[in-house]
């Protein structure tokens, strides 16, 4: 009779134990998350309403939705978002796609595919730094390479105002084709072997198999491609610091979004504006994220 | 016609040759253009200053001069850098290993109270890119004392959501049955964790191993905001942009340093290539 409270007890006892052992296990990555994901995360909307004093050591004013508005109806801004929307048109489509051809093109049991493949994975450990150092030389108005192929435009490619954005495009997908080629290989080994031979057999051309049934059944990779690379397009930073730089003829066409909130930090020392900056980030790239979820919803069931 | 089936079949081999060779040539021009650049790089690494600028441009080097690598590494500070780069990756990796397993483990064998809103948290991280935060962070790191220091390079990575994410998958393989004879044999959760489900999980923690190695290795943002003058804790991607800012003259210099630090990657990629794309293609492409 008197067993069961007992028991009851020790139950509970241990219930409490392992409850405090889960939360101790979590605390360290809560805590780096509290203080270097979340806090900041929310500061944005706090510091985007204030406006900073025009004299260091003046404390900032608060100026509610003014700031924000001013920021996002300036000349810079819209030329900011204009050269990192054009940017991701230019890099997402052509990345996914060379990335998706390869892929393809080394699918197949012959002989020299490893090689290959570890080629085509190669550019995923290459640094922004070391693309950026790369390129820049071959871009190069003297010693680089594309002028000795007579594409010398002047003022040299990087100083370019019509060039910059593309050169910078290309040294990108460049850099994003690893990781292309290794997310798009992961999907086709996904894609059973036994229909693409189905349709070999039917007479269908490499093309066509291409076409209709390694593209239909790869929909979920390429999806997942597009949100991948259009995130990491918008958070693109290093090459434009690296190769173009404040200072740059060719500056206000390639200041994309990162490259702006980076230099309203340090350069006009404004955060209230650099805040709403970084929330206009976020939403750009929760939009995204939030379009992949619908379109997988919607397109993706039949894989079951 | 179709009474001789020679001719015909003669004529799908054919088809079937040529369009070998055809995929032999798209996926030769396709490592051309991938491994084309890092080639260039290397020869005009080699080169003297001189034979850069001649054209057409040398595809190889005839005489290979070593010593740009020597003033990269002395003058362009690249040993110190490679050196302060491994110490600022090995906190990283330690430190997001040892955060991930435990809160993967919580999050897989342990019950408590808020447990899945709290999982969902973690993985809300996911959805707030590291740019999006570096206004506060970097306030937060000067207001620390942190700023030029390993502390503020490492402190803000030393968790992951991913990782968390991707370990509580790997613990969820493990039968439940091990558990309970684990427990029948007296060992507890934490002795359990780490005799039975870290080692089961190894291929997971590789995989996370090898994915935070060449994130933190690679990161340019963060170094560049809070490190500055001085060579104490540069990291050697920022060496790499002053390498190429302050010797403008000396392009062949730059990219010796170049070389220098994507090698160690590219050993990297070929050692561990299983692990790298488990771990970049993981929890989104099964």
């Amino acid at each position: 009779m008197s067993a069961g409270p007992v028991r009851h007890r020790t139950r509970r006892v241990r219930a409490a134990r392992e409850a405090a052992l889960g939360y101790a296990l979590i605390l360290p990555a809560l805590c780096v998350f509290g203080a270097f994901v979340f806090y900041p995360f929310i500061e944005n909307f706090r510091l985007a309403l204030y406006r900073t004093a025009p004299y260091p050591g003046l404390p900032s004013h608060y100026v509610g939705l003014q700031q924000a508005a001013q920021v996002l109806s300036s000349q810079g801004f819209l030329q900011s978002l204009v050269s990192t929307v054009l940017f991701v048109v230019m890099v997402v489509p052509a990345g996914l796609v060379i990335g998706l051809v390869l892929a393809v093109a080394a699918h197949r049991a012959l002989r020299g595919m490893a090689i290959y493949r570890t080629i085509f994975s190669s550019t995923v450990v290459t640094s922004v730094a070391v693309s950026a150092l790369v390129f820049g030389t071959l871009m190069d108005p003297v010693v680089g390479f594309l002028p000795w192929l007579g594409l010398n435009p002047s003022p040299p490619i990087l100083q370019n105002t019509t060039w910059a954005l593309p050169a910078i495009a290309v040294m990108t997908i460049w850099q994003f084709l690893g990781l292309s080629f290794i997310v798009m290989s992961a999907g086709l080994s996904a894609v059973p072997e036994d229909v693409l031979e189905a349709a070999r057999v039917d007479g269908a051309s490499e093309v066509t198999v291409f076409w209709r049934v390694t593209v239909p059944l790869l929909s979920p990779t390429i999806f997942f491609g597009v949100v991948v690379a259009t995130i990491y397009a918008f958070q693109t930073f290093g090459q434009v610091d690296i190769l173009i730089g404040y200072g740059n003829a060719a500056f206000e066409h390639v200041n994309l979004l990162v490259y702006d909130i980076l230099n309203t930090i340090e350069i006009a020392k404004t955060p209230g504006q650099a805040a709403v900056l970084s929330i206009v980030l976020f939403l750009l790239t929760l939009g995204v994220t939030l379009v992949q979820l619908r379109l997988v919803e919607r397109r993706v069931h039949y894989g079951g | 016609m179709a009474a001789d089936p020679g001719p015909e079949r003669r004529r799908a081999r054919r088809r079937r040759a040529w369009r070998t060779g055809a995929r032999y040539a798209l996926l030769t021009l396709g490592a051309v253009v991938v491994l084309g650049p890092l080639y260039l790089t290397v020869v005009n690494s080699l080169l003297l200053p001189s034979a850069l600028a001649q054209r057409p441009p040398p595809l190889v080097a005839l005489h290979p001069q070593w010593h740009d690598y020597a003033t990269a590494w002395t003058q362009g500070h690249l040993g110190i850098y490679l050196r302060n780069s491994a110490v600022q990756t090995g906190i990283i990796v330690a430190g997001q290993l040892v955060t991930s397993v435990l809160a993967a483990y919580a999050f897989a064998f342990l019950r408590f109270p808020l447990r899945r809103s709290l999982f969902v948290v973690f993985l809300a991280t996911l959805m707030i890119p590291f740019e999006v935060t570096i206004v506060t962070n970097t306030q937060t790191i000067s207001s620390l004392g942190w700023y030029n220091t390993f502390q503020g390079l490492t402190v803000p990575f030393l968790a992951t959501g991913f990782g968390t994410f991707l370990l509580r998958q790997a613990f969820l393989q493990i039968p439940r049955d091990l558990r309970e004879a684990a427990t029948l044999d007296g060992y507890g959760h934490l002795r359990f964790m780490l005799r039975v489900a870290v080692p089961l999980a190894r291929p997971a923690l590789a995989a996370l191993g090898v994915f935070s190695f060449l994130a933190a290795w690679n990161q340019y943002l963060w170094p560049l905001l809070v490190t500055g003058s001085g060579n104490n804790v540069r990291t050697v991607q920022i060496g790499l942009k002053l390498l190429q800012g302050t010797q403008v003259s000396h392009v062949d210099v730059a990219l010796a340093g170049t070389v220098i630090a994507v090698v160690p990657l590219l050993v990297l990629l070929v050692v561990f290539q299983k692990q790298l794309v488990r771990g970049l293609t993981g929890g989104a492409v099964k």
